[in-house]
């Protein structure tokens, strides 16, 4: 029986056997949206016209025998890619009414790669939050329980693909805002090596961080967006020029001794993440996770991660410091919001950026702009890049003994809306864990692992060097041929 | 002023505009002119997502400079965020080079008219973009904003503070502008603003330690640099003089009254915020690619003064005018090339008659009507007798208005010389026996006599006889 719920590798295969047409899909999907994500509220924007047409053109394409494996799949975009002819609103007033005029490099890639866009994902406003929250368009909730949070900041993205919304959807990872939510919604979510996929068309919150990756099921899933994601851009300068590897491929290999497919892989077990603040359903579902590993055929080493601790206070002076320069085009000058009424220049640009900008990005701003200026440039913001380097340190050193790093994603699983709404640095510790890959710049992976008590979904991440991606989603798919948690679904939460 | 108890002390800043066809980190034209905002691009008018790529023509200019004052290129260099608020500035902040450079060091050998020959030391150049432009007329009550020039690729050339004049500083700020255009870095044009200079000033007693300087900004002319660092430096004189002391402070130069004045102080100066811009990795520059620059890099004016003393026995005056531009010095060598060896008669004629016709008619060397090959001709029949020297002027005059080559203009004009030496002893007879009371005072002693009667000849001629030739002969009659 056809299922336009499917994972990517479903409907990619029920396409191709013409068991299913993308126009199908897209209108299954499209009234699912319309049903359920009032209570969810995880879009921004729907493109049904736009979506329908592109399913139409797909099939199309397929009929004429130039269908590749993304050829009709819907995926969603978070609302912080640009996409030529839609709004793009980072969530903001600030670009409330904005229409990007262009595509971001990742979003052209999947358009011609033949995916469907179906519309644009809620987030924390400029990506900057852990729960979304922060949205001007309002929070997301999360299927699992839409009490709870989805994290953050790519909240919608995540919340969508764990209400079955979409197949898969891109998110952006700069501390943690791939990771973390898909932890929480309980799906898988890759943050590729910086570099790997290129930031151009990607609203810039913190530079050296912002990483576009991808919102599935399954590692499987993740894979086949990678690959079409993945690739050189000159019109960045910090994309890397290397060969994208056919991520998909590599994990349709079957293994050497398929009762034990991970035999050889060292898995290192940092006690930076095996301590205290970790709860104690989401300690127990990740040694059990590792037990399954080892069950696969992989070791596990202890090691440590001695300065991983800093991550979060050096993450907070960098990424604020890169957003409080990077924000400063939203200016009310050329496009965006601007106030109605002001005075002087000054007033002008005052009033526009207090009237634009949420409570959390203008204390990232703030913060920002402090740590930048003069005579506390070099003891903050030089002095986290020092230590970020010595992070990045730690985990090389930290690979020359095993080849990824398991750990919780997160120390405890969604947490209720508003719980933490006025504690910004409880906020922040929910990004311990995923944060260091982003100062070191280097792959990481979030799936399923399990369950807390009270039903909220718990998640498992793979950190590896960089550009070794695929040693991560084989890893992942290995867990998952052999787990179920990834096929749970959330109940129906019909408004 | 007082310059005797006191010394100037000034340091230049320099915009060179890079000639470069696209943008420092875009791929919008560089062209000049063009209707407001149509040379911007997304990356230039700074959309939300858009990223900056370094234009490695841009690089390669610095290299060339680099080079052409024997400074170290950085193997590093660094782009920097300079953080402010301005309508012209889209991101909210300038990419520019800050901690590293990459330019660093190196010397421009100048002619200083109060000290000779010195090198003025330079602190460094680096690579930035330039801002937009505000307009302030035609918007009724508004600001109109133009991103044509947002990213236009600039060098800044920070000189030491090693001026002692301003007429030093001319002399400096000429020699670079000579500078970059031979090395085909910039245009140098700057009614365009392609090269434009901040002067800092400070004034203090011979001996004293360095005083407090005043910044003026954008000078695009050498005549403002010049009075403006005139007037700065009086204003400050008279300001200790009087008991006051100078703030340090940006002015601005206001060439309708010929005075500075100021536009901010140092207490409202912006904090910039700089920091390294994560966009762009750091750039590298290796010793092949130096290379491969030194490789493509003209002859500089210094080797080829050098060389053209050398070679051509040419004074240090001639050397000198002769490589003010490459243009001049190619016109030159070409000219010399198609003459033959005396190299000081075409010298002298492009510094005479050339240079003359050349300002007269406001034209640039290299649209000169008259080429090098055509002034190597006219020259020939100079020296092979044809025309007198004389002649050769009218002719000059007629080739640079279009009216053909030498040769023709000399047949049609009937200029050509009388060389005939039968011809010429004939008409020496002839004055002498229509003038006998000048022989007579001639052969009384009187040498002024021998002229008038050398004249009379050539006016019987209409100036076509050849005077070598009259003079020899009636010397030898007499």
């Amino acid at each position: 029986m056809a299922d336009p719920l499917a994972t990517v590798a479903g409907l990619a295969a029920q396409l191709a056997a013409r068991k299913l047409s993308s126009v199908e899909v897209t209108r299954a999907l499209l009234d699912r949206i319309a049903a359920l994500d009032r209570s969810l509220n995880s879009f921004v924007t729907i493109d049904g016209d736009g979506a329908l047409a592109a399913a139409e053109a797909a099939d199309a394409a397929r009929a004429k025998g130039e269908a590749g494996p993304l050829t009709g799949i819907p995926i969603a975009h978070k609302d912080v890619l640009m996409t030529a002819g839609l709004p793009t609103t980072c969530a903001s007033r600030m670009l409330a009414n904005f229409v990007a005029p262009y595509d971001a490099h990742v979003v052209a890639r999947l358009k011609r790669a033949g995916t469907v866009l179906v519309g644009k994902t809620n987030m924390d406003e400029f990506a900057m939050g852990s729960s979304t929250e922060n949205s001007h368009f309002g929070p997301v909730r999360n299927p699992w329980n839409t009490a709870l949070v989805p994290g953050g900041s790519s909240g919608g993205s995540a919340a969508a693909v764990a209400a079955r919304l979409v197949p898969a959807a891109t998110g952006t990872d700069t501390g943690g805002s791939i990771r973390q939510p898909a932890s929480y919604t309980g799906i898988t979510g890759l943050k590729p090596t910086y570099g790997r996929c290129s930031r151009y068309g990607l609203v810039a919150f913190a530079s050296s961080l912002d990483t576009p990756g991808v919102f599935a099921r399954t590692a499987l899933d993740c894979a086949l967006l990678l690959a079409a994601m993945a690739g050189h851009d000159e019109r960045d300068a910090t994309s890397v020029d290397r060969p994208v590897d056919d991520f998909a491929v590599r994990l349709a290999a079957s293994a050497a001794d398929p009762a034990r497919p991970l035999a050889g892989l060292r898995v290192g077990m940092p006690a930076e993440f095996f301590g205290e603040g970790v709860d104690a359903d989401v300690a127990s579902a990740v040694a059990a996770a590792l037990d399954e590993l080892r069950k696969l055929g992989a070791t596990t080493v202890p090691l440590a991660l001695p300065r991983v601790g800093l991550a979060v206070p050096v993450y907070y002076v960098i990424a604020p410091a890169e957003a409080s320069s990077n924000l400063s085009r939203f200016d009310g000058v050329r496009y965006g919001h601007r106030a109605a009424e002001y005075g002087d220049l000054a007033d002008m640009y005052r009033r526009t950026r207090a009237e634009g900008f949420g409570p959390e990005v203008k204390r990232r701003i703030l913060v920002g702009t402090y740590v930048l200026s003069h005579g506390y440039y070099d003891a903050y913001y030089l002095k986290a890049q020092q230590v970020r380097r010595l992070i990045a340190d730690d985990f090389r050193a930290a690979f020359a003994q095993c080849d990824v790093i398991a750990g919780p994603t997160a120390p405890t699983a969604a947490f209720r809306i508003g719980a933490q709404a006025d504690d910004p640095v409880q906020m922040y510790l929910n990004d311990i864990f995923t944060i260091p890959a982003n100062l070191a710049g280097i792959p990481a992976i979030s799936i399923p692992c399990g369950f807390t008590a009270d039903g909220r979904p718990i998640g498992l991440q793979l950190t590896g060097p960089a550009f070794a991606e695929v040693r991560l989603l084989e890893a992942a798919h290995r867990f998952q041929q052999a787990t179920d948690w990834h096929r749970k679904s959330p109940p129906e939460n019909v408004a | 002023m007082t310059t005797t108890d006191w010394e100037v002390v000034i340091g230049l800043e320099t915009h060179a505009q890079l000639s470069t066809r696209s943008k420092i980190f875009s791929g919008a034209s560089t062209a000049f002119g063009a209707p407001a905002n149509t040379q911007a691009s997304a990356v230039d008018i700074a959309l939300p997502g858009v990223l900056p790529v370094i234009n490695r023509g841009a690089v390669e200019r610095a290299i060339r400079f680099g080079l052409a004052v024997g400074a170290t290129i950085a193997p590093v260099s660094v782009f920097a965020r300079k953080n402010y608020f301005y309508p012209d500035l889209p991101k909210g902040y300038q990419i520019s080079q800050y901690e590293i450079p990459v330019v660093q060091g190196g010397e421009i050998a100048i002619v200083s008219p109060t000290r000779g020959e010195i090198a003025v030391k330079l602190t460094r150049a680096h690579l930035e973009e330039d801002a937009g432009k505000s307009l302030h007329e035609d918007f009724h009550g508004m600001t109109g904003i133009d991103l044509n020039r947002a990213g236009m690729p600039l060098l800044e050339i920070v000189s030491e503070p090693d001026l002692t004049s301003s007429a030093e500083a001319v002399a400096y700020a000429k020699a670079l502008h000579a500078l970059v255009r031979w090395i085909g870095i910039c245009d140098g044009n700057m009614q365009e603003g392609s090269f434009r200079c901040d002067a800092n000033v400070s004034v203090r007693r011979p001996g004293a330690p360095l005083g407090t300087r005043c910044e003026i900004k954008n000078l695009n002319s050498f005549r403002f640099l010049e009075a403006a660092i005139e007037f700065e430096a009086r204003r400050q004189v008279e300001l200790l003089e009087g008991g006051g002391r100078v703030v340090q402070e940006t002015r601005l130069y206001d060439p309708d009254r010929s005075e500075t004045r100021p536009m901010r102080s140092k207490e409202d100066a912006h904090d910039y915020r700089y920091f390294p811009d994560p966009d762009l990795p750091p750039l590298a520059i290796d010793a092949a690619w130096i290379e491969r620059v030194r490789g493509g890099m003209p002859e500089l004016p210094a080797a080829m003064r050098e060389r053209f003393a050398r070679d051509y026995r040419l004074t240090a005056y001639d050397t000198t005018m002769l490589t003010q531009s490459r243009e001049t010095a190619a016109y030159f060598e070409e000219a010399v090339r198609a003459f033959g060896d005396d190299a000081k008669t075409i010298a002298n004629w492009m510094l005479g008659e050339v240079a003359a016709a050349l300002n007269k008619s406001e034209t640039d060397i290299a649209a000169a009507p008259v080429a090098p090959a055509a002034l190597a001709g006219l020259l020939r029949r100079v020296a092979d007798g044809t025309i007198s020297h004389k002649s050769a002027k009218d002719v000059f005059d007629a080739m640079w208005a279009g009216e053909g080559d030498a040769d023709a203009i000399i047949a049609r004009k009937g200029l050509t010389q009388i060389s005939d030496e039968g011809a010429i002893g004939t008409l020496v007879d002839e004055v002498i026996a229509a003038n006998p009371s000048i022989v007579a005072e001639f052969r009384a002693g009187k040498e002024k006599a021998f002229n008038s009667l050398v004249g009379k000849a050539m006016a019987a001629t209409k100036g076509k006889a050849n005077p070598a030739q009259v003079n020899a002969i009636l010397r030898k009659k007499l």
